[in-house]
């Protein structure tokens, strides 16, 4: 029996992959022609701004990990740390010098040089990362400066005369990037054009967040760490594009056929997992495979969160007072994005309740202390909060020369057969009581 | 009468020395039996003036030489080790703190807030320098970030403190920055009259001692120094780079002062960021925020269009008259290690030569970097 919808069952992936590899097909276009770009980072790319401008967006994140998904990262690394860089620092800004020494040189095409570079403070790391771009181009950055809940005791609360202050110096500078904008352009801000980006960014938001709260569903419809990854790519690249809304509506109604129709990522799946970290991308497929053939899924993933900038809260911009509302959006994600990576207790216990998970996986990376410094004591805490089991891992998103597959594989099926215990204990332990 | 008085020179140097390196901050603990508040304040600047206006003592948490035995815990592998040994000495009570506050000076530092807070009762923050220090609007950003804070500081210490609180206290820091200024005049234009290690110690002492005393300390050894029988010695005159954040052992700071004379450097520039006086008149806040922003030194974890950093290092050399510079970076310290790659590509272009390495708080072993810096320095000295 079919019911003529056997289609769009991995036809997120599928469309996400063409869109992906048409995005870099656009880049390598631009550098081909000798057009430059606008250099942005996921926690806060400011494409409201930049596509007001005709800037195609080139997010060098997304280049590095592409090297390691590909897995040729190493050739970059190595050249950046002949160049002189440590091998101790962030393996996607290493294989960024990499790209820049090779003159744009990149497994997904060619990458067009940055005519400007708009960075925020999401990570201490795009700031240096910014100063790269300077010193090899003389190319303007403009760093965007959202500061975010001062202490994990008193969590920043819109509304609030803090907030308000907050938002107006955010504004402040989206002004003063514009003046920038304009100057580098030579182009006048289109207030319009504007509102539609802020509209369909609107569109995608909402979807993303619609998205994500439908993998609460048993069996998940999606993996948050292999099939969400595809979706955060296109959710950067296209952010505030038709394209970009249409991928995501098309997305909900995928999700939703497949929960309506009990269709999980896997055949079976055994233990609903929570991701904690950045993607151990030079084994990516592999990685993900040594959860899943245990029936391990990851039903969600802090990494959706941050790593798209804070879409997936679902702000929604008032296309009334788009600038101030903007400096509003900007801060609620970024600062919220910011919040979620440092005073993220809370958040945690309720991801575990929202998705009904047995289990978190914690992967704490050498190249981004962003993320890895405070997961350590982060699960000791939830340990003493909640009976949940947790496992905690350490590699790279980049550097291979840190990953051990047969480490990693020791300790995850270790963990799995925790789970199982676990599993076997409570249910003879209400066998039992009955 | 403080415990460095009636002492001659060269016991009050080793005072110093043993207590920027006594983990157990006897300076803090003395503080807290008499009954005052203590504020703990992360690398690199913070507005110490502000904390000390309310009568708190404010500290700097710069790590300790001891082992991470509980800290080590809470966190990762590739995390630097000030991070884990400030929260050692506050997690073994070895400095008890009414307040800590971190700045997001780096992605592993802006995180002890809330590493902080999950293990310890007292309140621990974040201070949001301004990262867009070109902004037409950091400035008045920043002087309300220093308010909320000045309010937080308000409630742990019971008081209001108003504007002539901050402009005693101002005048307090503004003495101890001429002070240390004088310090590294004398570093810069009689190095061989007090070595790098002398020199770091009476600095470090600043982050442990209530200002004032510091301040008489310096008003004491600063003149000393200068009328120290010692004489110039043939060797070269270098810059050393690396020290803003997580500091070297000071036997390490001891053996580079053997073969160099460290004519300037960025050890702990946090407590001599700002560079002239802060103006009395005025709104005190806002004169902090701009002095923080327009009258400042540079580091690895400050951008500021206005100061390339490899350039103000090279300004730095010229002005100190060195020869040659020292690179240093703490392990795992990813802005220190980034800007190292621009230093020596700025050094290589300028002709001017450099040693490069990474560094512990922690490390013990130095026959190796001491053959490898004697070498550097021979190098030099027979070119």
């Amino acid at each position: 029996m079919t019911d003529g919808n056997e289609g769009l069952v991995g036809r997120g992936i599928r469309d996400g992959s063409r869109l992906f590899r048409d995005w870099y097909e656009q880049l390598t276009a631009a550098s081909e022609q000798g057009k430059g770009a606008a250099y942005v980072f996921v926690m806060g790319s400011m494409a409201e701004i930049l596509r007001v401008f005709d800037l195609e967006t080139v997010f060098p994140e997304i280049n590095a990990l592409q090297t390691a998904v590909r897995r040729v990262a190493h050739e970059y690394l190595n050249q950046a740390e002949e160049y002189g860089y440590s091998p101790d620092v962030c393996g996607y800004v290493k294989a960024d010098v990499g790209i820049q020494l090779r003159g744009g040189e990149h497994p997904m095409g060619r990458i067009p040089r940055p005519t400007l570079a708009v960075l925020t403070n999401a990570c201490n790391t795009y700031i240096k990362w910014g100063e790269i771009w300077e010193r090899l181009y003389g190319t303007p950055v403009f760093t965007l400066d959202v500061p975010s809940s001062r202490s994990g005791r008193h969590l920043m609360v819109p509304g609030t005369a803090a907030f308000e202050d907050d938002r107006r110096y955010v504004e402040q500078q989206i002004r003063e990037l514009i003046a920038l904008c304009e100057r580098v352009t030579g182009r006048k801000f289109d207030v319009d054009r504007c509102r539609e980006v802020l509209r369909l960014t609107n569109e995608m938001s909402r979807s993303w967040k619609r998205v994500l709260e439908l993998n609460r569903a048993v069996p998940a419809p999606f993996d948050a760490l292999s099939d969400g990854t595809v979706y955060l790519g296109v959710l950067n690249a296209l952010r505030g594009t038709p394209e970009g809304s249409r991928y995501f509506h098309d997305l909900v109604e995928e999700m939703e056929y497949k929960v309506a129709n009990r269709i999980g990522t896997l055949h079976e799946e055994t233990y609903r997992l929570v991701f904690l970290g950045v993607p151990c991308y030079p084994i990516f497929r592999r990685f993900q495979e040594l959860f899943a053939e245990w029936g391990g899924v990851f039903v969600a993933s802090a990494y959706l969160g941050f790593a798209g900038g804070g879409l997936h809260l679902g702000f929604q911009y008032d296309l009334d007072r788009p600038i101030e509302s903007l400096a509003e959006g900007v801060l609620r994600s970024v600062g919220g994005v910011m919040d979620g990576v440092l005073f993220q207790d809370r958040m945690l216990v309720e991801m575990l309740d929202e998705y009904r998970a047995d289990g978190m996986v914690y992967h704490p990376i050498k190249s981004c202390r962003t993320v890895s410094t405070g997961l350590a004591d982060s699960r000791r805490w939830l340990a003493q909060q909640r009976d949940v089991l947790s496992l905690f891992i350490e590699s790279d998103m980049m550097d291979k020369r840190v990953v051990s597959e047969a480490q990693l594989k020791n300790r995850i099926d270790a963990f799995f057969e925790g789970l199982a215990t676990k599993r076997l204990r409570a249910a003879a332990g209400e066998a039992i009581t009955t | 009468m403080h415990i460095w008085q009636d002492r001659t020179l060269d016991e009050a140097l080793a005072y110093c020395r043993d207590l920027v390196e006594d983990p157990e901050f006897p300076t803090v603990r003395r503080w807290r039996e008499s009954g005052g508040k203590v504020l703990g304040h992360f690398q690199v600047y913070f507005p110490e003036e502000i904390a000390h206006a309310a009568g708190m003592l404010p500290v700097k948490v710069r790590g300790a030489p001891l082992e991470a035995r509980v800290a080590e815990s809470r966190f990762g592998s590739y995390l630097c080790s000030i991070l884990k040994t400030s929260l050692e000495v506050a997690l073994s009570g070895r400095l008890d703190l009414d307040l800590f506050v971190t700045m997001p000076i780096c992605d592993a530092a802006r995180n002890l807030a809330a590493v902080w807070e999950r293990n310890l009762e007292y309140p621990s923050r974040i201070l949001y320098l301004p990262q867009n220090a070109n902004s037409a609007h950091a400035a008045s950003y920043l002087r309300k970030e220093y308010a909320r804070l000045k309010e937080q500081i308000e409630e742990i210490v019971g008081r209001e403190v108003d504007a002539d609180d901050l402009r005693r206290s101002i005048a307090v820091f503004n003495e101890n920055r001429r002070r240390l200024r004088e310090l590294y005049e004398v570093k810069r234009d009689t190095p061989w009259l007090v070595s790098a290690d002398e020199a770091y110690a009476l600095v470090a002492v600043g982050g442990l001692l209530p200002r004032e005393e510091h301040n008489a300390l310096l008003a004491a050894v600063v003149p000393a120094l200068r009328q120290r029988p010692a004489r110039k010695q043939d060797r070269i005159r270098v810059v050393f780079e690396g020290g803003f954040c997580e500091q070297p052992p000071l036997e390490l700071l001891r053996i580079l002062a053997q073969s160099c004379y460290v004519v300037d450097d960025d050890l702990l520039i946090g407590l001599r960021w700002i560079l002239e006086d802060v103006p009395l008149a005025g709104d005190p806040l806002a004169s902090l925020a701009e002095a923080y922003l327009e009258k400042s030194s540079y580091s690895p974890v400050q951008h500021d269009l206005r100061k390339p950093k490899e350039k103000m290092l090279l300004e730095r050399i010229r002005r100190s008259g060195a020869e040659a510079a020292i690179l240093f970076a703490a392990k795992m310290c990813e802005p220190g290690l980034d800007e190292q790659v621009a230093y020596a590509r700025a050094l290589d272009d300028a002709a001017i030569p450099y040693f490069i390495c990474e560094f512990e708080e922690r490390m013990t072993g130095f026959d190796h970097l001491e053959t490898q810096l004697e070498t550097f320095v021979e190098n030099l000295l027979f070119d």
